[in-house]
C-alpha cells in the first residue's frame, strides 16, 4: 500500500478513525505521518516507537484520567511499594520496574493487556512446577463448575452428579494439599 | 587466519547444518523471558542485584548442568571486546540491547550455539534457542527443557493471572517469541509479498526483513514472528506460527514454479549473473552482496546451479556483515574497505566450493 500523501513511500502507519459513526481510513508512510503527527496526538515527539503506542494506549484510558482530573484534592501519584516505579514513569519507558508492578498497577493495566495481546488478559500457558500443582487442581475444578452449570441448564442430571462427585473428590485433594504443604 | 580455519570458528550449527525445508526456511527461533523473583527487572535493578544474578548463574553452572546440551560458557558483556560483541549480535545470539545498554549484561553459550542465555537483558533472563531449518516444535521442547532445569534452583517471578512476569506488559504470560527465518525470494519477484503481510499481521503475527529497517527486507529474508504472549499457550502459539510458515512455504513454491514455467530463462540469466558479480567483483557493497546471495541461493534450490552447498547463503549473510569482516581481518576497517573485504572474502568462499567439487572429481 502506497502513502496517500506522497503516494510515493509505502504506508507503514494505518489508521481508522470513527467520528460520530463515519469511518475514514488513513494510509501514511513514517515521513509523511510524523509531519502529521499533531493531528494523530503523537505528541511532538521525533520517531514513535513501541513505547511512545503504549503511552497513548495508556493514556486514553478513561479509567486513568479520571482521577487526575480532580482539582480540589492532591491526589497521590501511585507508586509501586516496592520498587517505586510511579505510573507516569512506566508510561516513559514502558516498562515496569520489578514483579510487583504488575498488582500496583493492575486497575490500568487490564485494558492495556487485552489490547497488546489481542482481547486475551490473563495466561493460559506454562506454570511451573513449584506451584504447579495447586494451580492446575483449580483451573481443572472451575473448568468443572462450567460444565456442571452447563449439565444442570441441559437437566442432564446423571451426568451433573457425577461431576459434581468429581469436583468433590479434587476440592478434597486440593485441601490436602495445603494442609499437607503447612 | 586461513578462511577454512576461520570459519570453522565463526559458523553456528543453525547456519552451517541443514534442517527439515531448508530450502525455505533458514532458522528456528524460540525465546522465553524470565525474571528472578526477588530483584527488580533490569529497568531500575541496581548494579549490586545484577552483580548477584550473574554470581547466582555462575554458581548454578558450578553446581548443576544439563548433560544433554553440553557445557556451558558464560560471556561477560564488560569483558567482551565491541567486535567480539559485534559478532555475536550478527550470530543473532546475543541482542544489540545487551551489547550495547547491558553493560551487567553476560551470556551462556553452548558449544555448538543453539542455546544461548542472554542475562540482564530487558529481562533478568532470555532462554533462546536457535535451530537450522523449521523445526518449531524441536526449538520449543529444548527451551522448556532449559526453562525446567533454571526453574528448579531459581524461583521466577509468576502471577496465576498474568503467567511470568515481564518488565514490558508486550511479553507477559508465557514470555515467548517463535520466530521463523525464511527466504522468500519466489513471493518477491512475483510480487506477492505485499499483500501477503498485512494478512500475516492480522493474525497476530509479525513480519520483519533480516536487519533490514522497517519493511525492507535484505537478501528476501524474512522473519515471522508471534505478538501474542497472553492467553494462549506456548504450543498453540507455535502451532499457529506453524500454520502460516507452512502456508508461506506452499506459496513461496508454487511463486518459483510459476516463475519457471513463465520466465525461465530470464531467472536462470539473472542466478547467472549474480554467480558471476560475486566470482568476480573486487567491490561490492552489503546491500548488493545479499541480493546477489539471494539469487545464487535461489538457483542452487531451483537447480540451475549444481554441486554447490546450500548452506552458502546462510553463511555469507552472515560472514559478511561489518563485524565479521573486521574479525576476520583482524582489526578495524572503513566502509569501503569493508567493501573490497567482503568481495573477497566472497570470492574465497566460492573459490573453496569449486576446489571441494574438484577434489570431489
Amino acid at each position: 500500500m502506497i502513502c496517500q500523501e506522497c503516494n510515493q513511500r509505502p504506508a507503514a502507519l494505518h489508521f481508522t478513525k470513527i467520528v460520530n459513526g463515519e469511518k475514514t481510513e488513513v494510509n501514511l508512510c513514517e515521513v509523511c505521518a510524523q509531519e502529521k503527527s499533531e493531528m494523530f496526538m503523537f505528541s511532538g515527539q521525533s520517531g514513535f516507537n513501541f513505547n511512545n503506542l503504549l503511552a497513548g494506549l495508556l493514556k486514553i484510558d478513561p479509567s486513568f484520567q479520571k482521577p487526575s482530573q480532580s482539582p480540589f484534592q492532591q491526589e497521590e501519584v501511585l507508586h509501586c511499594g516496592h520498587c517505586s516505579m510511579t505510573f507516569p514513569q512506566f508510561l516513559k519507558l514502558g516498562k515496569f520496574g520489578c514483579a510487583h508492578c504488575y498488582e500496583t498497577f493492575k486497575d490500568q493495566l487490564q485494558p492495556v493487556l487485552r489490547r497488546l495481546h489481542g482481547g486475551n488478559f490473563s495466561h493460559n500457558g506454562k506454570i511451573p512446577k513449584r506451584i504447579g500443582g495447586d494451580l492446575h487442581l483449580r483451573k481443572q475444578i472451575d473448568e468443572l463448575k462450567v460444565s456442571l452449570q452447563e449439565c444442570i441448564q441441559h437437566e442432564e442430571f446423571e451426568k451433573a452428579a457425577k461431576i459434581r462427585d468429581e469436583i468433590r473428590s479434587m476440592e478434597r485433594k486440593l485441601a490436602g494439599n495445603v494442609e499437607g504443604g503447612k | 587466519m586461513s578462511l577454512e580455519h576461520f570459519l570453522h570458528q565463526a559458523v553456528s550449527s543453525w547456519m552451517s547444518e541443514e534442517g527439515p525445508d531448508s530450502d525455505i526456511v533458514l532458522s528456528t527461533r524460540i525465546r522465553l523471558a524470565r525474571n528472578f523473583e526477588q530483584y527488580k527487572f533490569p529497568t531500575l535493578f541496581s548494579h549490586e542485584e545484577a552483580k548477584k544474578i550473574i554470581a547466582e548463574m555462575e554458581q548454578l553452572l558450578k553446581t548443576t548442568s544439563l548433560q544433554k546440551f553440553g557445557p556451558m560458557e558464560l560471556l561477560k558483556i564488560d569483558e567482551m571486546q565491541p567486535l567480539q560483541k559485534r559478532v555475536l549480535v550478527e550470530k543473532h545470539l546475543i541482542s544489540p540491547h545487551l551489547a550495547e545498554d547491558s553493560p551487567d549484561g553476560a551470556v551462556l553459550l553452548t558449544e555448538n550455539e543453539e542455546i544461548s542465555i542472554m542475562i540482564n537483558e530487558e529481562d533478568h533472563i532470555r532462554i533462546q534457542c536457535l535451530f537450522p531449518g523449521l523445526q518449531l516444535s524441536n526449538a520449543l521442547q529444548a527451551a522448556n527443557e532449559i526453562d525446567d532445569w533454571l526453574e528448579s534452583h531459581i524461583q521466577f517471578a509468576f502471577d496465576e493471572k498474568y503467567g511470568y512476569l515481564t518488565s514490558c506488559p508486550t511479553n507477559v504470560g508465557t514470555g515467548i517469541r517463535a520466530s521463523v527465518m525464511m527466504h522468500l525470494p519466489g513471493l518477491i519477484l512475483t510480487q506477492q509479498m505485499n499483500r501477503i503481510i498485512p494478512a500475516i499481521n492480522q493474525l497476530g503475527l509479525v513480519v520483519r526483513g533480516i536487519y533490514g529497517e522497517g519493511s525492507e527486507a535484505l537478501g528476501n529474508i524474512f522473519q515471522i514472528s508471534n505478538q501474542i504472549t497472553l492467553g494462549k499457550s506456548e504450543e498453540d502459539i507455535c502451532r499457529d506460527l506453524m500454520g502460516v510458515v507452512s502456508q508461506l512455504i506452499s506459496q513461496e513454491r508454487s511463486a518459483r514454479e510459476a516463475l519457471r514455467k513463465t520466465s525461465n530463462i530470464q531467472l536462470e540469466d539473472r542466478v547467472f549473473r549474480s554467480l558471476g558479480v560475486l566470482t568476480n567483483s573486487r567491490i561490492i557493497e552489503s546491500k548488493e552482496a545479499a541480493r546477489c546471495l539471494s539469487d545464487v541461493r535461489l538457483g542452487i534450490d531451483m537447480g540451475y546451479i549444481v554441486q554447490m552447498s546450500k548452506n552458502i547463503l546462510n553463511e555469507l549473510m552472515i560472514l559478511t556483515q561489518p563485524g565479521f569482516l573486521q574479525q576476520y581481518a583482524g582489526g578495524q576497517l572503513r566502509p569501503h574497505e569493508r567493501d573490497i573485504r567482503r568481495a573477497a572474502l566472497i570470492r574465497e568462499r566460492l573459490k573453496m566450493e569449486s576446489e571441494k567439487i574438484k577434489g570431489e572429481e
